[in-house]
């Protein structure tokens, strides 16, 4: 006796996932918090930023690095009486990124709301 | 913190992704959240209460008794706490996060047993000036050295740094620092004279607020 071909389930026919091309800088969780908190609280303090996102130095200091590089943020330098300090801000194209990050992920969801043919 | 991406380009699950991109807008959204909460500092809200503090200095300097000094200093603290709660509430608001939800629940709660103790030293020490028949010292004028002028001004300087201190400890970097400046102007005001009290008191709740408030408003907004 044939089976019911309808009650079997088939890989062939789940329709393939809507998964765009996300920003290699940004598709990390330790940029991603970086980049988020400063697209909320503005400038923020090596200090601050390590504190709000539970980072040891090191790793703060090697991603804001890429994030730099990327010219998503910038860097600033300076003395706070004898006591060096580092500050870092958002730049626009950063916040575009964040930005176009967002809107893929919603894009993602969106996709999966839609009914498939 | 994981250091890999929730969303990879495999998929085993049409489910997948899908959750992957809720989670990551989740995280998004989380980071962005403790952000606004870890900088919701109150720097208008600093200026005021620091412009009050010393209206309050001026005002209780004038007083004749114990009794009119410690009441304007009473007002004074609950005003200065209905100006720090607002203004925090009120930034936290225009930011769209909740105000005690995560690290702004930390900060109250770092505050509260240096003012519960600074409460309970003020009725010790009160109690002692005041005596078990309820009399009072009338200054005539001339302020004197009594327990309350000359211990209480130093001590609320004290408890409110260390309070600051301790719930600076989930905000930002200048906010512990101004409570180390808070111990430092009440452990001057401890060795001074009695009569300098109103002067602390001005410096302390008056000019460091405003001082590190105009900070604030320049370095993270209002």
């Amino acid at each position: 006796m044939a089976k019911d071909s309808s009650t079997i389930p088939s890989t062939a026919a789940r329709p393939t996932p809507f998964i765009p091309e996300f920003d290699p800088v940004l598709h990390q969780r330790v940029r991603l918090g970086i980049i988020s908190a400063l697209g909320a609280g503005g400038t923020m303090s090596f200090g601050d930023l390590k504190t709000v996102l539970e980072l040891t130095d090191g790793n703060l200091s090697v991603h804001a690095r890429k994030l730099e590089d990327a010219g998503y943020i910038s860097c600033r330098k300076f003395f706070d009486d004898r006591t060096p300090r580092t500050d870092y801000t958002l730049t626009s194209a950063g916040r575009a990124a964040l930005d176009n990050y967002l809107n893929q992920m919603e894009a993602v969801i969106e996709a999966s709301r839609t009914p498939q043919p | 913190m994981q250091d890999r991406p929730a969303v990879r380009r495999s998929t085993t699950s049409s489910d997948a992704p899908t959750s992957a991109a809720h989670e990551h807008l989740r995280f998004i959204r989380e980071a962005m959240e403790r952000t606004a909460e870890f900088t919701a500092v109150p720097g208008w809200g600093g200026v005021i209460m620091g412009i009050t503090a010393i209206i309050a200095a001026f005002v209780a300097h004038q007083q004749p008794t114990v009794v009119g000094w410690m009441s304007v200093w009473a007002a004074e603290a609950l005003i200065g706490f209905a100006i720090g709660a607002g203004a925090t509430s009120f930034k936290a608001r225009k930011h769209g996060v909740p105000l005690l939800s995560g690290q702004g629940r930390k900060f109250l709660l770092g505050l509260l047993p240096a003012v519960l103790a600074g409460m309970a030293l003020t009725i010790a020490v009160y109690g002692y000036d005041v005596g078990p028949t309820g009399e009072y010292f009338v200054r005539q004028g001339v302020l004197d050295a009594k327990a309350s002028l000359r211990l209480l001004p130093g001590l609320w300087l004290m408890l409110y740094g260390a309070g600051i201190i301790a719930a600076g400890m989930f905000s930002i970097r200048l906010i512990p620092q101004m409570g180390s400046l808070f111990m430092l102007v009440g452990a001057l005001a401890l060795i001074a004279p009695a009569v300098w009290g109103n002067l602390f008191m001005g410096i302390g709740f008056g000019g460091l607020h405003i001082a590190f408030g105009a900070y604030i408003v320049q370095k993270y907004g209002g």
